[in-house]
């Protein structure tokens, strides 16, 4: 598809979150820029605390009370119930006006844990009716047919007996599949899903991502995928961005980050992502630990973190660096007169094999 | 049903071991020192108080099943315990519930405002109160109470009076209801501070559901789950409190009554206050179980399908 005729639906500019703690101010997120189009599945992939969850809470309106948005717009376009296009700018809308306006109705989440997701005292049918009631003041028996209908969408049997049912009495499987239909119930044109499957057991996992990808072909929806597996991501994404300290390092294709990845962080990314196809049974880990956000950051984050580091690194922040198609890169590695680095040895085997077995099965 | 036979079990029980206590217990209840050997003698046959121990248990077991507690030996000599009893449980109970009301409604709000407006001047007011209310024993707040508002202010009577039911009840309510007030308030705020923070608190504002809604669908009921629990054991302190306030304001109740039997080593009228005290407990424990399971689903489905 050509970049003019798609329709995007959200974007992401600039922004800039921080939390006030005892310690002082902690700057999460800072000018993370993103895009998603219509019908487009993106992920957003980082280490634990590199800020994904306060991303997505945001796109969503909701705010600890110790966050602050210092700068930057999250603009949302939909088309409304008249059919006009509109364009708002979350990050200027009060968390009541979101909720009222956005919240289920437009962009809906599902949550890592499905265990705790769910109102233990209230049934599943209810909380499922209970956002199409709220937002589209439907009758009893319209939002019980469509939560039925729902339960079955999501791949519930016996959903007229689930519909009156307390969480405790489903498995996590089944609670998860309950948190995507009452995601869906409102008809949403965002799922934002953060680590929906990180704590089903790995069956489950494959059977839950199919599910979410059916769902999205036949609703037509757009999806933000947060993760920290990189194994997930290939199945699902279109699009991903990698996600450091608050700012987006590294963004590109499915095929771009995996095959032509820039930037030395992706690059740890990808080695520490287990592989059965090659021989190297230790997992690697990023050394070192993620940078302290209370401090003000000079340069690029990961520069401590960073073997290739340049010394331009540790002092000037490096902007987007295009090379090419949609891939841009936030190292100063990319830049036309820096010394040309390789990524190690050992990815370049990892990524040459998975090439190699790509083109001999013919692409998925 | 099993649990009333468990009750049934646990009254005869007490029945038992309050028995037992009053044979070892030193003194006897006629210690009137006019009183010669061969009257005591026979006031003990007339009461059957000559028979060996379980004989005289069984006469009483077979006596309370038609509610029969015997006679008061001393207190108003030959007048049915069951009569005393009569008069005085309901000015205990009413006390007693009103307190409970007061401290449980008050608690709650004053805990679950305190959570929602954590660290504001709200919360810390009832973080004081609740303080100030469970290190400061009933009795020092009655004494307060007695001393400002009916003695200095003259608002309330110090006395309770029949004439005045509930006027002359305010100030032993509120006595009582001090201890409640600071638990239910110290609880209901941990529970609320909880549950706000859940992941379920978080879909449901994902969903688009307003504040408001949040708060009163999906955190008052899972916060009340847990608070019913601890309403049962403030029970007990209402009833040993009740002794103390009763003394206090001269409240004609059960806990006066105790005293009274206590001191006068009035046997029947000891064992048929412990006997209710212990029967008014197992009953609030059975209520505070079956709402349990009404509020929380966990159990009352958990229940109904065995
Ligand atoms: N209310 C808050 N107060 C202070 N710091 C916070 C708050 N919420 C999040 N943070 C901090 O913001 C940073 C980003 O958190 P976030 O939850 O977005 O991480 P994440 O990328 O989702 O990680 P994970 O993979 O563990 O879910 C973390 O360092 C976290 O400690
Ligand atoms: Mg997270």
């Amino acid at each position: 598809m050509a970049e003019e005729t798609r329709e995007r639906v959200l974007s992401i500019r600039d922004l800039d979150i921080s939390f006030d703690t005892s310690n002082g101010t902690m700057n999460a997120i800072r000018g993370v820029r993103l895009d998603l189009y219509k019908g487009e599945t993106i992920a957003i992939v980082g280490e634990s605390g590199s800020g994904k969850s306060v991303t997505a809470k945001a796109i969503m309106g909701i705010m600890a009370k110790n966050q602050h948005i210092n700068g930057g717009s999250i603009m949302y376009s939909y088309t409304d119930d008249e059919g006009r296009k509109e364009t708002l700018d979350i990050t200027k809308m009060s968390e009541d006006e979101v909720r009222k306006t956005i919240c289920g109705k437009h962009i809906a989440m599902v949550f890592q844990d499905p265990m705790t997701s769910l109102n233990p005292t209230i049934t599943i049918g209810k909380q499922i009716m209970e956002g199409m009631v709220d937002h589209y003041h439907y009758s009893k028996e319209e939002a019980r047919k469509k939560a039925i209908e729902l339960l079955d969408d999501v791949g519930i049997v016996d959903p007229e007996k689930r519909f009156g049912q307390y969480p405790h009495q489903l498995s996590g499987g089944m609670r998860q599949r309950v948190v995507i239909a009452i995601a869906l119930a409102c008809n949403p044109d965002i799922l934002i899903c953060d680590e929906p499957t990180t704590a089903l057991d790995v069956t489950i996992q494959a059977k839950i991502l199919n599910l979410i990808k059916d769902l999205q072909k036949k609703k037509d929806l757009s999806v933000i995928y947060i993760t920290h597996d990189l194994g997930v991501v290939a199945q699902v994404a279109d699009y991903v961005a990698v996600m450091y300290a608050g700012r987006i390092v590294e963004k590109g294709s499915v095929d771009e980050i995996y095959y032509d990845p820039r930037h030395p962080y992706t690059w740890g990314l990808l080695s520490s992502m287990p592989d059965l196809s090659t021989n190297t049974p230790r997992l690697f880990a990023i050394p070192g630990n993620p940078i302290n956000l209370l401090n003000q950051v000079k340069g690029d984050a990961f520069a401590a973190r960073n073997p290739y580091a340049l010394q331009l690194d540790f002092e000037k922040q490096p902007p987007m660096f295009n090379v090419g198609g949609k891939h841009r890169v936030a190292s100063w590695l990319c830049h036309p007169k820096a010394p040309k680095v390789e990524m190690p040895h050992s990815l370049r085997v990892k990524i040459d094999n998975m090439l190699k077995e790509v083109n001999a099965y013919g692409k998925q | 049903m099993k649990r009333i036979a468990l009750a049934v079990v646990t009254l005869f029980a007490i029945t038992f071991l309050l028995f037992l206590l009053m044979e070892f217990l030193p003194g006897s209840p006629f210690n009137d020192e006019k009183l010669n050997e061969t009257q005591k003698a026979l006031l003990f046959a007339k009461y059957g108080l000559d028979k060996p121990f379980f004989t005289r248990f069984f006469i009483y077991l077979k006596n309370l099943i038609h509610l029969d507690f015997g006679v008061s030996y001393v207190i108003t000599i030959d007048l049915p315990v069951r009569t005393m009893l009569a008069t005085r449980l309901p000015v205990t109970i009413r006390i007693g519930l009103q307190a409970m009301i007061l401290g449980v409604l008050i608690g709650l709000i004053l805990g679950i405002i305190a959570a929602l407006k954590k660290n504001s001047a709200i919360d810390t007011t009832a973080t004081v109160v609740s303080v100030l209310g469970f290190s400061v024993p009933a009795y020092v707040f009655a004494l307060l109470l007695v001393y400002f508002v009916a003695f200095r202010l003259q608002w309330l009577p110090i006395r309770y009076n029949a004439r005045q039911p509930f006027i002359s009840s305010i100030l032993p309510t509120i006595s009582l209801s001090m201890y409640i007030i600071a638990t239910m308030a110290r609880y209901a705020r941990s529970e609320m501070i909880d549950c706000l923070n859940t992941d379920y608190i978080l879909l449901a504002k994902a969903k688009g559901v307003t504040q408001p809604r949040v708060i009163r669908r999906h955190a008052l009921r899972n916060t009340l789950v847990p608070i019913i629990t601890v309403v049962a054991p403030l029970t007990v302190g209402i009833i040993t409190g009740s002794v103390v306030i009763e003394q206090i304001f001269g409240v004609p109740g059960l806990g006066q009554l105790l005293l009274l039997g206590v001191t006068n080593n009035d046997y029947n009228v000891i064992s048929a206050v412990a006997l209710v005290y212990s029967f008014l407990h197992i009953v609030i424990m059975l209520v505070v179980d079956i709402l349990y399971g009404i509020i929380d689903p966990r159990i009352r489905v958990a229940g109904g399908e065995k």
